[in-house]
């Protein structure tokens, strides 16, 4: 057991927390009954990926990917032309890549928009949870599955 | 059988599935993963380009903002047009303009930050926080190229400024400040403006959004400053989008579309 966990869960420990996040999400999306808990379900499981991308882009020992904060590197990378990204010259480069002082700044793009995104149409769910609390009185599936049910049949 | 039984099998296949997949990924914090630096033998990692390129591309320090704002520009603007929809949709969704059907929501009058004694205390510490907090997030949009920051951040904490008026007091205090007309203008003209930026190059004969060629409009030494520029111009529409539709869908699902009391 103690093995499993040194040598299994301890290299990937970031995304063994991510997918138990995921898999909590995942569960309240499908097995709670509650639209507002389904969403809260589904704000859970949006947490999960974007941790998971940011954590992509960590790298030991890395600073945040602005320039300024790492002394002269803009100039030193400017004045050395395309050759400073070592992977081209040689596939194994050593621990010396001038781009290791900072953190890939990919994900944290992808993440920042999506964050927002998220928040936006998060609020049109409420809204639309909204109308059918309004409508129905309930917010609960299988009530509102037996209210419409009602209505297909009287109609 | 219970039918929460079968979704715990399914979400457990799932997250095995997963946990089996990621005993093949990389590290956590290795600098030679191949998000980090590319795969071995293969194309570097675009993101190796961004750390070494893009300062002498554009001349902005702070990579997330030029990646955004500039390489990823299309991305970025669909992304705002996304948060203009989602506004615009819980306006079709809520708002019920002209009429007052039973949206049941007692309006408390009396507690604008002005006026009760009873919230003075509260009415105080938001008319002492909400300058602050918006000077604040004016700093984060305008110094978005060399910090941490930049226009969906800002716009947020602007729209959070608003929140906080409409929470302390209420929500015709807060609609009194920005109203809804001001607010739907706005949110156009955030992407009004971002577009603009886009058009703008293609008037001059380049393609869209490829800043570059705004040095003849701005009158800056070379092509990375009209970069740099356009994208502080960029970011202020962003902000100036995501700061209205905030506020928007607050002031419409507090007050269930009715704009009136809430809360």
């Amino acid at each position: 057991m103690v093995e499993f966990f040194l040598n299994t869960v301890k290299p990937h420990f970031n995304f063994w927390v991510y997918v138990i996040l995921m898999m909590i999400g995942l569960w309240s999306l499908i097995a709670k009954n509650n639209l507002i808990k389904k969403m809260m379900g589904l704000a859970i499981f949006q947490s999960a990926i974007i941790l998971f991308y940011v954590s992509i882009g960590v790298k030991d020992g890395a600073t945040i990917p602005v320039l300024e904060h790492y002394g002269d590197y803009a100039e030193k990378a400017v004045s050395a032309g395309p050759d400073v990204s070592a992977t081209e010259s040689s596939p194994a480069p050593a621990a010396s890549n001038p781009a290791d002082a900072f953190a890939n700044p990919v994900p944290h793009v992808l993440m920042l928009t999506a964050i927002v995104v998220g928040v936006a149409t998060l609020g049109v769910a409420l809204a639309l949870c909204e109308m059918i609390f309004k409508e129905f009185d309930t917010l609960e599936e299988d009530e509102l599955l037996r209210k419409i049910k009602a209505l297909h049949d009287d109609a | 059988m219970n039918p929460k039984f079968f979704a715990s099998i399914a979400v457990v296949i799932t997250g095995l599935v997963l946990l089996y997949g990621i005993a093949d990924f990389p590290t956590f914090g290795d600098p030679r993963s191949p998000a980090n630096s590319g795969v071995e033998g293969g194309a570097p990692s675009t993101s190796l380009y961004y750390i070494n390129e893009s300062y002498g591309d554009t001349k902005v320090p702070n990579l997330v903002t030029s990646v955004l704002a500039d390489y990823r520009g299309y991305d970025t603007m669909f992304e705002t047009v996304v948060v203009f929809a989602a506004g615009i949709a819980i306006f079709a969704i809520l708002r019920c303009v002209g009429k007052d059907d039973g949206a049941v929501i007692s309006a408390p009058t009396k507690n604008s930050i002005d006026g009760d004694h009873n919230r003075i205390i509260v009415g105080m510490t938001c008319r002492l926080a909400v300058p602050v907090v918006q000077i604040f997030a004016l700093y984060v949009v305008a110094h978005g190229h060399h910090s941490p920051g930049g226009g969906f951040q800002g716009g947020v904490m602007l729209g959070a400024s608003f929140i906080l008026i409409a929470l302390a007091g209420n929500l015709d205090d807060a609609l009194g400040r920005f109203s809804e007309k001001s607010y739907m203008a706005l949110a156009s003209l955030g992407i009004l403006i971002y577009a603009g930026f886009g058009v703008l190059p293609q008037v001059l004969g380049k393609n869209f959004l490829d800043y570059g060629v705004l040095q003849k409009i701005l009158l800056t030494d070379g092509p990375e400053m009209a970069r740099s520029h356009s994208m502080l111009g960029v970011e202020i529409g962003v902000a100036i989008t995501v700061m209205s539709i905030m506020f928007a869908i607050f002031a419409n699902l507090s007050s269930r579309g009715t704009l009136k009391g809430g809360l």
